[in-house]
Formats: C-alpha cells, sequence, structure tokens
C-alpha cells in the first residue's frame, strides 16, 4: 500500500528533526551543515511541497499518532487547508535552506550545529503545527515553534539589543499562546473533550463562540504581528539572521493566519458577520500603520519587517471580508474573498523571502544593512540585485507579478460587495476598498525606496575601494533567490493555475467554487468574464512585443551611438554622493503626510553651532500609548508584592500562621 | 475576438502611438494662444522627437542597464495602456487581459520605472524627482482607482469594454457619483501628468521639477521614448477621462462603420479636452510641492465621496 499523504508528511518532520539532530554530532563542522544537512533540509522541503500539492486533492485523512501523555494522545489530520499551508512551507523553505548553505559562516556567536538543529526543529514544529487536530498536540508544536524561533533570533546573543528583541518576542508570543489556550477552552463547551474532531462536530453557543473567537483573535493576532500586538516583529525580524528572518516572515506569521482560519472557519464553522467587520478593521489598521511605518525606516530588515504587517494586513482585511461574506450566507463571493487571502499568504510567503535572503547577501557583502550607507549595488551585485528588483515589483502589486493578483482578486471581492444586507457595512466598505487601495500605491513608494537606495545611485560612505571588493551572491545563494523569484514570476503568471488549487479549500469551507468561472489557463475570470478578467501572460506577451518592437525600430531607424561621460546633474560639478536622497530623506514626504502617525524627536543644532548634528527618531506611538503603561502597571503591582518579602523568617512564618487561620475560619 | 475588434485593437494601438505627440502640441498650441503668442506649431513634439532620436546618446559613467532598458520598458507599458482603454471600438481582444485595475496597476509599472531611472546615476536633482513623483504617486494612485471604481459599479464591471458600454450605449441616466468623480479625476490627471498645479512641464527651474528631475540625465533616443513615453500617458489619462465621462460614439462589436466614424468624434473629443487642460493650466498657478498632499487627498476623499453617493444614492 502506498504511503498516505499524512504519513509522508509525518515522516518528513521527523526526516527534519533528525537532521536537526545530526547537527549535532559534529556541532562546529562547516561542512557537515552547509554541504549536507541544510542541502537535505531543502531536499525535504521539496517532497513536503510536492506530498502537499498531492494531497490537496485527496480527502481529508487522519491518524492516531503513538506519542503523547497516556491519556491524551496526539491526533493528526491532513485536509486541504493544512495541504495548503504545507505546500507553503515545503516550497518557500526549500529556497531558504539552499540559500542558507551559502549564507552561513562560522565564527557566529552561536555554534553551526546548534542553529542547524533549531532550524530544523522549527521547520518541523511548523510542519506539525499544521498537521495537528487537537488543541494539546497544536500546543505543544506551537510552543515547540515559538521557543526554537526564539533560539534562532538570539543567536548573536552577545548584543544586548537582540537579547532585549528576543526576550519581546518571547513575551509576546506567550501573551498569545495564553490567548490560543484559553481559545481552545472556550471551544471545548465543557465537554473535556480537545480533539478538534469533537469541537468542529459541536455547535457552541454564540457567546462562547464569540469569546472563543476573541481569543483566537488576539492570540494569533500576537504571532501574526497585528497592529497593536506588532511590536516585537520589527525588533525581532532584523535581530535572527537572514535566512531566519525570511522563515518567520514568510512562513511563521502564515501559521498564524492558518490558526485563525482553522479555528474561525473549520472548528467554529458558523462566523458571526460582525466579527468579518472587526478582522477588516483590524486588518486595514495594520497595512496602513505597516507601509506608512515602513516608508521611514533606514534599515532595510525593519523596512521589510514593517511590509510583513502591512501584508498581514491586508491578509487579514481579505479574512475579514470572507467572514463578513460567510456571516451572510454569500457563499460565491466569500469563496471570493478567501482566494484572495489564501492567495496573498501564498505570494507574500514567496517575495518577503526572497526580499530578506537579498538584504542577507547584501549584509554579507557590505557588512551593514542601514539604508544609508548603501548605493549603486546593481554594479557590484547584479544577480542580488535583479532578484530583488522581481522581489519589489512583485511586494508592490504591479503587474505582471504575484503580488497583483492577489491585490486584483481582493480589490475584486470589495467591489462586489454592495449588495450586503448591512446598509452600514455597505457604506463602510467603499472606505475600506480605498484604504486598500491607499495601501497598495504606498507599498510603491516603500519598495521604490527600498529598492532605489540600496541598490541603484552612487555607493554612499563607503571608499572606491571598498565598492568595487564587494562581491556578489555565490552560488547556493543564487539558486536560493533564483527560486524564489522564478516562484513570484509562475504565480503572478499563472492564477488560474493557483487558483484551481486552492479550489478544495473553498469548496470545502464556503461550499463554493470559482475554479468553476475562471476562464481557462490564460485567463482569470472569477466571477464572469463580462464583470471581470485579467490575464497576466497575455500582458506580459504584448507588452513584451511592444518593448521589443520599440527597440528595433530605434535600432533600425537610428543609429546606435552611445558614450560615456560624467553625469550632467544640471552642469553643477560639486554635487557627489552625499547629495543624493537618502533613505532619511525618501521617509520625508511620508513623514510630513502622514505626521501624526508618528512620534518624532528632533535635535536640531543651535545657530552658530560649530559642529551641528541634526538627529531625528521616529517612534511608534503604540508603545507609549499601551506598551509603557501597561509595564508601568505590572512593575507597580509588583512592587506591592515586593512589600510582603521581608527577609526574615519570623515573618514568613506569621504569614502562614495568619493563612492557616484564615483557611480555617473558611472551612468552618 | 472578431475581426473588426482586432483592427480596433490595432488602429488603437496604432493612433495612440502616433497621435500621442500631437496632443501634446496641440495642448501648447492652445497654451500658447491663451498666453497671445504665436506658439511653436502642431508638430513641434514630432521634430523634437526627430530631433532627439539622430542626437547620440550621452550616458552617464554609471549608469546601470536598468537606465538604458527603462525608456523602452515605460514606453512599452504606456503603450500597452493606451491599447487597453476602448476609444475607438469596445470589442477589443486586449480587453479580456486587463481590466480598470489592471490598467492603474500598467501605469503604475511605468511610473515605477521612470523613478528608479531617476535614482540611478545618483544624482542630487534625479533622486529629488523620483521621490516626488512617487509622493504624487501614492496619492493619485488610489483616487484614480477610487473614480474606475465608481464606473465598475455603475456598470457592475472592472471591464474597461463594459463600463463604456454601460456608460455610452444604454439610455441616458445621469450618475451623481460621476460628478464627483469626474471632478476627482480631472485633478488626478493634472497631478499624474505633471501638469500645472502640481508640476510645470515647461519649467526648468531645478528646485521646482518633478518629471523634469527625474530625466536629466537622459539624453538622445532614450530621452526621445521618455519624452514620447510621457506624451502618451498624457494620452491615456485624456482617453479614460474620455471613456468615463464622455463615452459618445465608440463602436461596438462588429460594427465597422462605427469603428470609422468613431475615428473623427475621438480627435473632436480629444481636441476640446486638450483645449480644456490649456484653460485649467493658464487659470492656475503652481503650488508648492508640498501643497500638492492637499490637492491629491481632496482628490482622493471626492473620489471616495463618489463611491459612497454611488452607494447611497444609486445602489
Amino acid at each position: 500500500m502506498a504511503a498516505s499523504p499524512l504519513d509522508a508528511t509525518l515522516a518528513l518532520s521527523g526526516a527534519w528533526l533528525a537532521i536537526g539532530l545530526l547537527a549535532m554530532a559534529a556541532p562546529r563542522s562547516l561542512a557537515l551543515a552547509t554541504r549536507v544537512l541544510f542541502p537535505a533540509g531543502a531536499v525535504v522541503g521539496l517532497a513536503l511541497a510536492a506530498v502537499a500539492l498531492h494531497a490537496l486533492f485527496e480527502p481529508p485523512a487522519d491518524r492516531l499518532l503513538p506519542l503523547g501523555l497516556p491519556d491524551l494522545p496526539f491526533h493528526a489530520r491532513l485536509d486541504a487547508l493544512s495541504a495548503f499551508f504545507l505546500l507553503l512551507l515545503g516550497a518557500v523553505s526549500a529556497g531558504v535552506s539552499i540559500f542558507a548553505c551559502g549564507y552561513l559562516r562560522p565564527g557566529q556567536e552561536t555554534p553551526l550545529g546548534l542553529q542547524c538543529l533549531c532550524y530544523h526543529v522549527f521547520l518541523a514544529a511548523m510542519a506539525l503545527v499544521l498537521v495537528a487536530d487537537d488543541a494539546y498536540f497544536f500546543m505543544v508544536a506551537w510552543e515547540s515553534m515559538a521557543l526554537s524561533s526564539f533560539f534562532l533570533v538570539l543567536t548573536e546573543h552577545r548584543r544586548a539589543e537582540v537579547r532585549r528583541a528576543a526576550y519581546l518576542y518571547l513575551l509576546i508570543a506567550h501573551l498569545g499562546a495564553i490567548s490560543i489556550l484559553l481559545c481552545f477552552g472556550a471551544l471545548q463547551s465543557g465537554s473535556g473533550d480537545y480533539r478538534f474532531e469533537t469541537m468542529r462536530l459541536a455547535t457552541p453557543a454564540a457567546g462562547w463562540a464569540t469569546a472563543a473567537f476573541m481569543l483566537a483573535l488576539a492570540g494569533f493576532g500576537a504571532k501574526a504581528g497585528v497592529v497593536p500586538l506588532h511590536v516585537w516583529l520589527p525588533e525581532a525580524h532584523p535581530a535572527a539572521p537572514s535566512p531566519v528572518s525570511a522563515l518567520l516572515s514568510a512562513v511563521m506569521l502564515k501559521t498564524a493566519i492558518y490558526g485563525m482560519l482553522r479555528v474561525t472557519l473549520d472548528l467554529i464553522g458558523s462566523p458571526l458577520w460582525w466579527w468579518g467587520v472587526i478582522v477588516l478593521a483590524i486588518g486595514l489598521a495594520s497595512a496602513l500603520f505597516g507601509v506608512v511605518f515602513a516608508a521611514v525606516q533606514t534599515d532595510m530588515k525593519r523596512l521589510l519587517a514593517y511590509s510583513s504587517i502591512e501584508n498581514i494586513g491586508l491578509i487579514l482585511a481579505g479574512f475579514g471580508l470572507t467572514l463578513l461574506f460567510r456571516g451572510f450566507d454569500m457563499g460565491a463571493l466569500a469563496a471570493l474573498a478567501l482566494t484572495a487571502t489564501l492567495y496573498h499568504c501564498l505570494n507574500h510567503a514567496f517575495f518577503k523571502s526572497l526580499l530578506f535572503l537579498a538584504v542577507g547577501s547584501v549584509l554579507h557583502a557590505t557588512g551593514t544593512a542601514n539604508l544609508d550607507r548603501l548605493g549603486g549595488l546593481i554594479h557590484r551585485m547584479p544577480w542580488v540585485a535583479w532578484c530583488a528588483l522581481i522581489g519589489s515589483l512583485a511586494i508592490a502589486g504591479l503587474p505582471p507579478l504575484n503580488g497583483f493578483v492577489s491585490e486584483w482578486l481582493l480589490l475584486q471581492a470589495f467591489l462586489f460587495t454592495p449588495g450586503l444586507p448591512q446598509g452600514y457595512v455597505n457604506m463602510l466598505v467603499p472606505v475600506a476598498a480605498a484604504l486598500v487601495a491607499l495601501t497598495a500605491a504606498l507599498s510603491g513608494y516603500v519598495m521604490v525606496k527600498f529598492f532605489g537606495v540600496a541598490f541603484l545611485g552612487q555607493p554612499r560612505g563607503m571608499s572606491a575601494a571598498q565598492f568595487s571588493s564587494l562581491h556578489d551572491a555565490g552560488p547556493w545563494e543564487r539558486s536560493g533567490l533564483a527560486w524564489l523569484a522564478a516562484g513570484c514570476i509562475a504565480l503572478g503568471l499563472a492564477p488560474a493555475t493557483v487558483i484551481g488549487m486552492l479550489d478544495p479549500i473553498t469548496r470545502g469551507f464556503t461550499g463554493y467554487s470559482i475554479a468553476a468561472h475562471a476562464g481557462g489557463w490564460l485567463f482569470l475570470a472569477p466571477i464572469e468574464p463580462q464583470r471581470a478578467s485579467y490575464s497576466p501572460l497575455a500582458i506580459l506577451v504584448m507588452a513584451a512585443l511592444l518593448i521589443a518592437a520599440a527597440w528595433l525600430a530605434v535600432r533600425a531607424f537610428y543609429h546606435g551611438r552611445a558614450r560615456r561621460a560624467p553625469p550632467w546633474d544640471c552642469g553643477f560639478r560639486l554635487l557627489d554622493a552625499r547629495m543624493q536622497d537618502n533613505a532619511e530623506g525618501f521617509g520625508q514626504p511620508v513623514k510630513v503626510v502622514f505626521r501624526p502617525a508618528f512620534r518624532i524627536r528632533t535635535e536640531a543644532p543651535a545657530p552658530g553651532d560649530a559642529r551641528p548634528r541634526y538627529n531625528e527618531l521616529v517612534e511608534d506611538r503604540l508603545w507609549f500609548w499601551l506598551y509603557l503603561p501597561v509595564a508601568r502597571a505590572v512593575e507597580r503591582a509588583a512592587g506591592l508584592v515586593a512589600l510582603l518579602q521581608r527577609g526574615r523568617i519570623s515573618v514568613y512564618l506569621v504569614y502562614s500562621f495568619a493563612t492557616l487561620l484564615l483557611l480555617l475560619l473558611f472551612v468552618r | 475576438m472578431s475581426a473588426s475588434g482586432l483592427a480596433a485593437q490595432f488602429m488603437e494601438l496604432m493612433l495612440a502611438v502616433m497621435l500621442a505627440p500631437l496632443l501634446t502640441g496641440w495642448v501648447n498650441q492652445c497654451r500658447a494662444w491663451l498666453q497671445n503668442k504665436s506658439g511653436p506649431g502642431l508638430l513641434q513634439p514630432y521634430r523634437v522627437l526627430g530631433k532627439l532620436f539622430r542626437k547620440e546618446v550621452v550616458l552617464a559613467q554609471n549608469a546601470s542597464p536598468l537606465f538604458r532598458a527603462a525608456p523602452y520598458v515605460i514606453f512599452g507599458c504606456l503603450a500597452l495602456a493606451a491599447a487597453i482603454v476602448p476609444t475607438v471600438g469596445t470589442d477589443l481582444p486586449l480587453n479580456a487581459a486587463a481590466d480598470a485595475i489592471a490598467l492603474v496597476g500598467l501605469l503604475a509599472l511605468a511610473r515605477t520605472f521612470i523613478a528608479l531611472a531617476g535614482m540611478d546615476v545618483g544624482t542630487a536633482f534625479g533622486s529629488l524627482g523620483a521621490r516626488r513623483e512617487m509622493m504624487i504617486g501614492f496619492l493619485a494612485e488610489p483616487a484614480l482607482l477610487m473614480v474606475l471604481f465608481t464606473a465598475s459599479l455603475i456598470s457592475s464591471s472592472t471591464s474597461l469594454a463594459t463600463i463604456v458600454e454601460t456608460l455610452a450605449l444604454k439610455e441616458l441616466v445621469i450618475y451623481p457619483s460621476m460628478a464627483f468623480a469626474g471632478v476627482a479625476f480631472t485633478m488626478v490627471s493634472l497631478a499624474e501628468n505633471g501638469r500645472v498645479p502640481v508640476d510645470n512641464p515647461a519649467t526648468h527651474l531645478e528646485l521646482t521639477m518633478v518629471h523634469e528631475a527625474m530625466i536629466l540625465e537622459y539624453s538622445g533616443r532614450h530621452l526621445a521614448m521618455i519624452e514620447w513615453a510621457a506624451s502618451l500617458k498624457l494620452f491615456v489619462y485624456s482617453c479614460i477621462g474620455l471613456a468615463l465621462f464622455l463615452p459618445f460614439g465608440v463602436a461596438g462589436g462588429g460594427d465597422w462603420l462605427g469603428i470609422v466614424l468613431a475615428l473623427p468624434a475621438l480627435l473632436a473629443k480629444l481636441a476640446v479636452g486638450g483645449f480644456a487642460l490649456a484653460v485649467i493650466e493658464m487659470i492656475s498657478a503652481k503650488m508648492r510641492i508640498f501643497r500638492a498632499p492637499e490637492f491629491l487627498g481632496t482628490a482622493f476623499l471626492l473620489a471616495v465621496l463618489a463611491l459612497l453617493v454611488h452607494v447611497l444614492l444609486e445602489g
């Protein structure tokens, strides 16, 4: 009998664990980790993607694992939703692992073997989160994922800001975990049975369902980096090594989305429409917040981290629409919105990991990810630059790449909202669509800044000798980048095929299929061709034809003479590289337009200052409005508790005596 | 896909590419007349293009391949955008490939490339222009999208052909939402084409330039392609405006006579539109660059208002 996809998935997760453990055999060996184990991990990733692709179209399968506590065995289940996220995990991790083969160097603070162990445990834990079918197994896998990624973030633990970032990450991850645990508590509705199977069959009372939904939103939202629980994200992502940042952002955030989808659409099963309004509002707030903050960052990784908040926000906006439609029993539209949500998950996984890895290559070559110290890298690192360009165009939502497809689907879902039976919601939807459009346009701004400042122009703050000694990425890194870039292009050019893959999920959760309408492999027409259709391949071919025709015509009719000369720059000969726009300057229009969003502290030099310095610090208001007051309250409470602590045994005996007396009083 | 559709498609593309400089020339000529000048003549943009094509290209020493490819990419994107907007007939084969959202995407792609090309050489003015262009872009693009959405909601389709058919060929209905959308669209097109209240196409004062600042380093055939693309952009925006607000005279499917008759109608509409643009440019003063967000923010709000008006009054 052929092994079922579920068995294969479990076996492959086991293989990842085994690879991680093998690394401990020679924890300081570079060759073992980067020439044997990481390539093996990449192969496992590819195999997982293949298995998941197969499993998408299979009926759900479940299995009891011979693991866990005596009375609480682990249940595993593989359905279309799990298979989709496993596909994402496998395909993206394959690229990241291959990149890591060339990226990892010895001599970093954590031994390579330990990094390899944590990395593969992290991958395996994510796979197990996706197949878990009871709350107990889910939480074990979830916590393994959180802990292994915590250690990965801590790789450069000697730097104080890395330790701070990792601590913040752990703290918020655990707040989220508590919330998820309580959510499962609410879902089991007093039966004491924590299998997902029973939760799926039970229909909780509306109050309990709402409580479970809110807890899930908070718990998974903390992991996904949704505003206002986002503060860990821009700290932890830059602190981690680049392949880890890529996995955190591209895959781990998606497990949180998976959790939300699983709990709301599957375990609760019948969402109320106003949940959708809440999710939509939170999603749009996150999207706008993320993109506005991304625009003012100067560190490439922080910029990408904020952009992840934005993309998670867009995903949640799609999910909110799904809930809204589902709550009003508008199945076909729910299917469209759900498709947009899932498609964007997949897209974001590909382009964000691509960009994080490209930043990793830049970091290795130049030693900095600070945009204000980079520039002109396209001349020295063409491979990385062109891959980053593909990623940037994709994330900016430009046709014919993949970011545009999900944006298109999301906007279509918004456009067909009128007709909702709730008048007020109907009115809010155009505003929401406007915010999505604004976010998409701003992300184009952010990506021009990201790519233009780092890769174009002249090098900033770098001598000519330094600049000419920069090297392009090695062959391993190139293949990793090329794999992910190819993913961005393929997902952009074949939307109808991808939607066919998503079809089992939308049919399972909404009862409708939008693939049935899709006009063949060439055209994407989710509702009906008269209403909207889009064909990236046709656009690409036509654009390529027009560009080629223009080029050939110019060549044919005119001479091709060209001469190199110093830049003209309006004849100002004294302008040098320092006078180009830097990242700070490029963010300035956004700072002015969205001034109230930021807390900006400026130190301007006094007139007549001999050594003028200009300093500007942009901070997140939420940190001061939400986190610091909470931290202060906790500190004050802890101070009160500390009053009990006297350090003298007699005082503690008095406490015990008083407690005994009190208890006696109660018992009697 | 019919023969007449293919013919209309081809005609539209060639018309756009060939007539775009003429529209620019017409606007400049009207402006000159309004300023009591004699003007350079309608064909001046063609002469400029011819001159630029014959000149040699002087490339900055550190220009990358992206800098050399960008003019062709921008031209290709805008030519494709021009082919998508139904101006002559609605039975266009490309209509199934790209709808209103894809049109906005193509315009954004062209904008991204011109901004990147502006940053490529690494001069102060180039990056300054790129930054300003992108700032105008992030405010204008959502407004344009909202204008198109208003029309899409009216015709319950994002396909441009269906929009034009609904707005033109059905019974004459006045949509209040389209009035708001029209104002918003005018403001957006002024900003996107670097026209007077926001940018001045005739300026060469460095600190006020937007479009001109980005293309300072271009010369020869590259500059010619960029200038041609800029004319095409004006043509595309004019055609979007005509398609949304004056969609009359556009031929339906298989209507050979209609296609032939649509041509003079289009030329007449473009002439009127170009004259109106010249008048707007004449009566307004260029504003400071940081007034532009207010201007475009107003356009964006008007466009959202148009959508709301549609949902409330016409839904």
